[in-house]
C-alpha cells in the first residue's frame, strides 16, 4: 500500500487575494528606477488615473504580501519637495493626506538610485520630517558597480537610524523577497528619526507644530518656511504671527534665498556622508564606460539623433506593412463576407459599409501607431529624450525657447495631450504657452493614418538611394510639422510672449537599459486607448456618417433592375451603371446635402463635398476622417473589393477629371498637417492655460495656416 | 574664474554662487553648491548648453547661469 504523504503549502504560495489594508506612497528621484521597481511589485494589478483635482499621473497598484495586501501609490519622480511644478507640490499634498479623497500612506517606499546617491538624498532629508515609516529601497547597485562606485551599507545605515535599507535590483528580482516582508510588516516599523542635514530647521519646525497644538505637521512647517507664497505659508499664519515668522526666516536663512540655503546646508551634509559612505572601485568595464562617454560627445551625438529620428520614420512605414497588409484583407473579406450572406440590403450595408468600412479603415493604423509608440516609449524609458534635449537646446534658442520645450515636442509626436502636460516643468510662464501652442503642430500619432493613405495611394514606393520614397515624403511632413511648431513659436516670442532668454536647467539621466516588462505595459496600455476610441467615438462617428449617407433612399434599386431588364448590358457596363447610380444615390442623401451646401468653401482647395465633409467630421478627432472617407466611398460604390485606397484614385468630378490630383492631395497634407482637428487638444490647452484665450487663438490659427496652404499648394500647383 | 570658463574635460570646485535667480536656485536644489567638485563633460554644438557632472549626476545649464558660478580649477588638470 502506497505510503500517505502530506502536503505543506506555505501560506504565501496559495494564491489568496486579500483587500489592500493599507497604502503606501513611492517616492524617488526621476530615473531612479521608481517605474521598474512599482512594476515588478504590482505586477497587472495597477491602474492609471490622475490626482484628484490636477492633471499629475497617479498610477495605484495592489501587492500582495505573505500576510497582507497593500495599495502602492506611484508619486511622480522629483528632486525636492514641494518647489514650483505640480509634481513636486502633489507629493506633499498626498504625503499629507490633502488630496481630497485619498487618505494619508502610512507608510513610504523611498527608491534610491545608488548611481544618484547624492540627489536622492537631498529628497529623503527633506522626507525625514514625516512621521511615517520609511523603508529606502537602494537600486541600480549593479550599474554603480559597473561605474566603480561601492556602497559601505553599514555606514548609510548608521546615518539613517530607524529607516530600512533594502538593496533591491528590480531588473534580476534580487532583493524582492527581503523588500516584500519589510513592507507586510510597514505598521511595526519605527517613524523615521529626525534629519541629520539641518537640525536647526526641523527643530524650529517641531517647536511650531507645538504652538499649533499639533494641527501642523513639522513637514507642514518646513514647507511653510522654505516656500514663503505657497499655500502652507498661508497655513502657518494661521498659528503664528507675522513676527514670529519673520523671527524664525530671519534665524534660518538670514535675508537669503530660503530654498538656496537648503540647498547649501543640506548638500554640505550629503557631501560629507558620500565621502564617509561612498568608497570609489575600480571601473569593471574601462570600454563600456568610455564608449557610453564618446557617444555624449557633441558630434556624435548629434549624428546620432537625426539618424534615430530617421530609423523611426522608416520604421513606421516600412516595418508595419504586412500586419497592415493582413488588417486591410481581414476587413475587406469582412465585408463582403456579410454582402454574400446577407445580401444587398439596409442591414448589410450597415454592417459593411458603416461599421466595417469606417472603423475597419482606422484600425488598419494599429500596427503603424504602436510602432511609433514602442519607439517613444523607447526613448522615455532609456532617458534618451533629456538628452535629446540637450543637443536640441540651441535650435529651440534661435526661437526663443530652451532644450526643455524639446521634451514636450518630442512626445507631441505620439499625442499632443500629454505633450502639453508635460510643458509643466518649464519654470517660466511664456515659454510654456508658446511651448503648448507649438506642439499640436507636431505630427501625432493620430494623423499618421491620412498621412499612411493618402501617401500609400498617391506616392509611388519606388526607392531613392537608400531610402523609401513613401518614407521620405512622410518624414518631409513630419518636418512640415516642425517648422510650423517652431516659426510659431518664434512668433510668439518675439511678439505677445516677450520675455527675457530662458534657461535650461535640467538633469540628464544616463542610458539605461529599458525594463521590457514597462515598456510592454506601456504599448498595451497605448493599445488598448487605440481600439477603444476606435470601438467608441470613431464607431459612432462612422455610424451616424452612414446613416446620414444612406437616407433618404431614392427608388434606385428597382431602376437598376428595370434598366438590367431593358437593355441587355453586359457585366461591366452594369456596374457601371451601378456605381453611377449609387454616386446618384449618395449626393442626393442627407449627408451629400450637407456636403454640397459646404462644397463651395473649399473647391478653391479642390476638394469635392465628399472630402469637405470628411474633413469637417474630422474637427472633433481628425482619425475620424479616414473612417468618414471609409464609409463615403463604401456607400458611394456598389459592387466592389476595392481598398480605400484604390478607390481614391478612382474618385472622379462629374465631368470625369480625377479629384485626387498631387496638388489637391499634397495641399490636403499640408491642411492636415497644420490644422488643430482635436478637441481633447483644444480642452488640454485650456486647462493647463486656465483660460479659453489660448485654445480660441490655437484653433484659429492653424485652422487659417492649414486652409491658406492648402489654398496656395493647389491653386499653383494646378497652374504649373 | 566661473563655470562659463571651464573646458570639456577640466574639474574644478565651485566656492561662491549668487542665488539671486531662479533658475540658479533650482541648479543648487540639484546639487551645484559651494564647495563640490564639477567637472564638464560635454559642450554642445555652438558652444552652448553646458552638461556638467557633480558626484556622477549630470545636469544641462546655459552659459549665461554658468556665469554665476565662480569656480577654481582643480591643480591636478591646470
Amino acid at each position: 500500500m502506497a505510503e500517505q504523504k502530506e502536503f505543506r503549502v506555505a501560506l504565501h504560495d496559495i494564491g489568496i487575494r486579500r483587500k489592500p489594508s493599507g497604502q503606501i506612497g513611492v517616492i524617488g528621484n526621476p530615473n531612479s528606477g521608481k517605474s521598474t521597481l512599482f512594476n515588478r511589485l504590482t505586477g497587472l494589478k495597477q491602474s492609471t488615473g490622475n490626482f484628484p483635482g490636477v492633471t499629475v499621473e497617479k498610477h495605484t497598484g495592489v501587492v500582495q504580501l505573505a500576510s497582507s495586501a497593500v495599495e502602492l501609490v506611484d508619486l511622480p519622480g522629483i528632486y525636492c519637495l514641494g518647489g514650483h511644478s505640480a509634481d513636486e507640490r502633489i507629493a506633499v499634498d498626498f504625503l499629507l493626506g490633502r488630496v481630497s479623497g485619498m487618505e494619508a500612506p502610512n507608510c513610504l517606499l523611498f527608491v534610491l538610485d545608488a548611481t544618484h546617491l547624492y540627489q536622492g538624498m537631498f529628497l529623503l532629508e527633506q522626507l525625514r520630517d514625516l512621521d511615517i515609516p520609511i523603508i529606502v529601497a537602494l537600486t541600480m547597485t549593479d550599474m554603480a558597480k559597473l561605474n566603480g562606485i561601492a556602497i559601505e551599507l553599514s555606514k548609510l545605515q548608521k546615518h539613517l537610524s530607524q529607516l530600512s535599507i533594502c538593496p533591491v535590483l528590480a531588473t534580476t528580482g534580487e532583493g524582492m523577497a527581503e523588500l516584500k516582508l519589510l513592507l507586510d510588516k510597514a505598521s511595526e516599523l519605527p517613524d523615521p528619526s529626525r534629519p541629520e542635514s539641518w537640525p536647526e530647521l526641523s527643530a524650529i519646525a517641531a517647536t511650531i507644530s507645538e504652538q499649533s497644538e499639533g494641527n501642523l505637521h513639522r513637514i507642514e512647517a518646513v514647507q511653510g518656511l522654505l516656500h514663503p507664497h505657497s499655500e502652507y505659508a498661508e497655513r502657518l499664519k494661521n498659528w503664528l504671527s507675522a513676527e514670529d515668522i519673520n523671527k524664525y526666516s530671519q534665524q534660518l536663512f538670514n535675508g537669503q534665498v530660503p530654498q538656496a540655503v537648503e540647498a547649501r546646508v543640506r548638500y554640505r551634509w550629503v557631501g560629507q556622508l558620500m565621502q564617509e559612505v561612498v568608497t570609489s572601485a575600480p571601473v569593471i568595464s574601462q570600454y563600456g564606460a568610455r564608449f557610453r562617454r564618446w557617444i555624449n560627445r557633441p558630434w556624435p551625438a548629434t549624428a546620432g539623433f537625426f539618424a534615430l529620428m530617421l530609423l523611426v520614420f522608416q520604421a513606421v512605414f516600412t516595418w508595419a506593412t504586412p500586419l497592415m497588409d493582413a488588417i486591410d484583407n481581414l476587413a475587406s473579406s469582412l465585408g463582403t463576407g456579410v454582402v454574400t450572406v446577407l445580401g444587398e440590403g439596409m442591414v448589410s450595408s450597415f454592417l459593411a459599409d458603416g461599421a466595417i468600412a469606417g472603423v475597419g479603415s482606422v484600425i488598419i493604423f494599429l500596427p503603424q501607431i504602436l510602432i511609433l509608440f514602442l519607439f517613444i516609449i523607447l526613448l522615455e524609458d532609456t532617458g534618451y529624450l533629456a538628452r535629446a534635449a540637450f543637443l536640441m537646446d540651441r535650435v529651440m534658442r534661435s526661437v526663443g525657447l530652451s532644450g526643455q520645450s524639446v521634451i514636450p515636442m518630442l512626445s507631441s509626436f505620439a499625442c499632443a495631450v500629454p505633450a502639453i502636460m508635460a510643458t509643466r516643468v518649464i519654470p517660466n510662464r511664456r515659454d510654456r504657452i508658446a511651448t503648448i501652442l507649438a506642439a499640436p503642430f507636431m505630427t501625432c500619432s493620430a494623423r499618421l493614418p491620412i498621412y499612411a493613405l493618402l501617401i500609400a495611394a498617391f506616392v509611388p514606393a519606388s526607392s531613392i538611394g537608400w531610402f523609401n520614397l513613401q518614407g521620405l515624403v512622410l518624414f518631409g511632413l513630419y518636418l512640415l510639422g516642425i517648422a510650423g511648431g517652431l516659426v510659431t513659436a518664434l512668433l510668439l516670442k518675439s511678439t505677445a510672449l516677450r520675455g527675457p532668454k530662458p534657461s535650461f536647467v535640467l538633469a540628464l539621466p544616463e542610458f539605461r537599459k529599458p525594463n521590457l516588462q514597462t515598456v510592454a505595459f506601456k504599448l498595451l496600455d497605448r493599445a488598448r486607448v487605440f481600439l477603444k476610441r476606435a470601438g467608441t467615438v470613431i464607431f459612432s462617428v462612422a455610424v451616424i456618417v452612414w446613416f446620414l449617407a444612406y437616407f433618404p433612399r431614392a427608388d434606385y434599386e428597382t431602376r437598376i433592375i428595370s434598366e438590367q431588364q431593358t437593355s441587355g448590358q453586359n457585366t461591366a457596363e452594369i456596374a457601371n451603371t451601378e456605381n453611377s447610380l449609387a454616386a446618384e444615390q449618395l449626393s442626393q442623401s442627407w449627408l451629400g446635402r450637407m456636403g454640397r451646401w459646404v462644397e463651395p468653401a473649399f473647391i478653391p482647395l479642390g476638394w469635392d463635398w465628399r472630402v469637405s465633409s470628411a474633413v469637417i467630421a474630422g474637427f472633433p478627432a481628425r482619425e475620424v476622417v479616414v473612417a468618414v472617407m471609409g464609409t463615403l466611398y463604401s456607400v458611394g460604390s456598389e459592387a466592389d473589393e476595392a481598398s480605400l485606397s484604390e478607390k481614391l484614385r478612382a474618385a472622379a468630378w462629374p465631368d470625369g477629371r480625377l479629384i485626387f490630383t498631387l496638388p489637391m492631395v499634397l495641399g490636403l497634407l499640408v491642411f492636415y498637417a497644420w490644422c488643430l482637428q482635436c478637441a481633447a487638444t483644444v480642452a488640454t490647452i485650456r486647462r493647463e492655460t486656465n483660460s479659453w484665450r489660448w485654445p480660441i487663438f490655437a484653433w484659429c490659427y492653424m485652422t487659417a495656416l492649414g486652409y491658406t496652404g492648402a489654398l496656395l499648394i493647389f491653386q499653383i500647383g494646378s497652374r504649373i | 574664474m566661473t563655470l562659463a570658463d571651464m573646458k570639456p574635460g577640466q574639474k574644478g570646485r565651485i566656492h561662491s554662487v549668487d542665488a539671486s535667480k531662479a533658475a540658479v536656485v533650482r541648479l543648487m536644489v540639484l546639487g551645484l553648491v559651494e564647495d563640490v567638485q564639477v567637472q564638464i563633460e560635454n559642450i554642445a554644438i555652438g558652444g552652448d548648453p553646458i552638461e556638467i557632472s557633480v558626484y556622477g549626476s549630470s545636469v544641462s545649464l546655459r552659459r549665461q547661469d554658468a556665469r554665476l558660478f565662480e569656480v577654481s580649477l582643480d591643480e591636478t588638470n591646470g
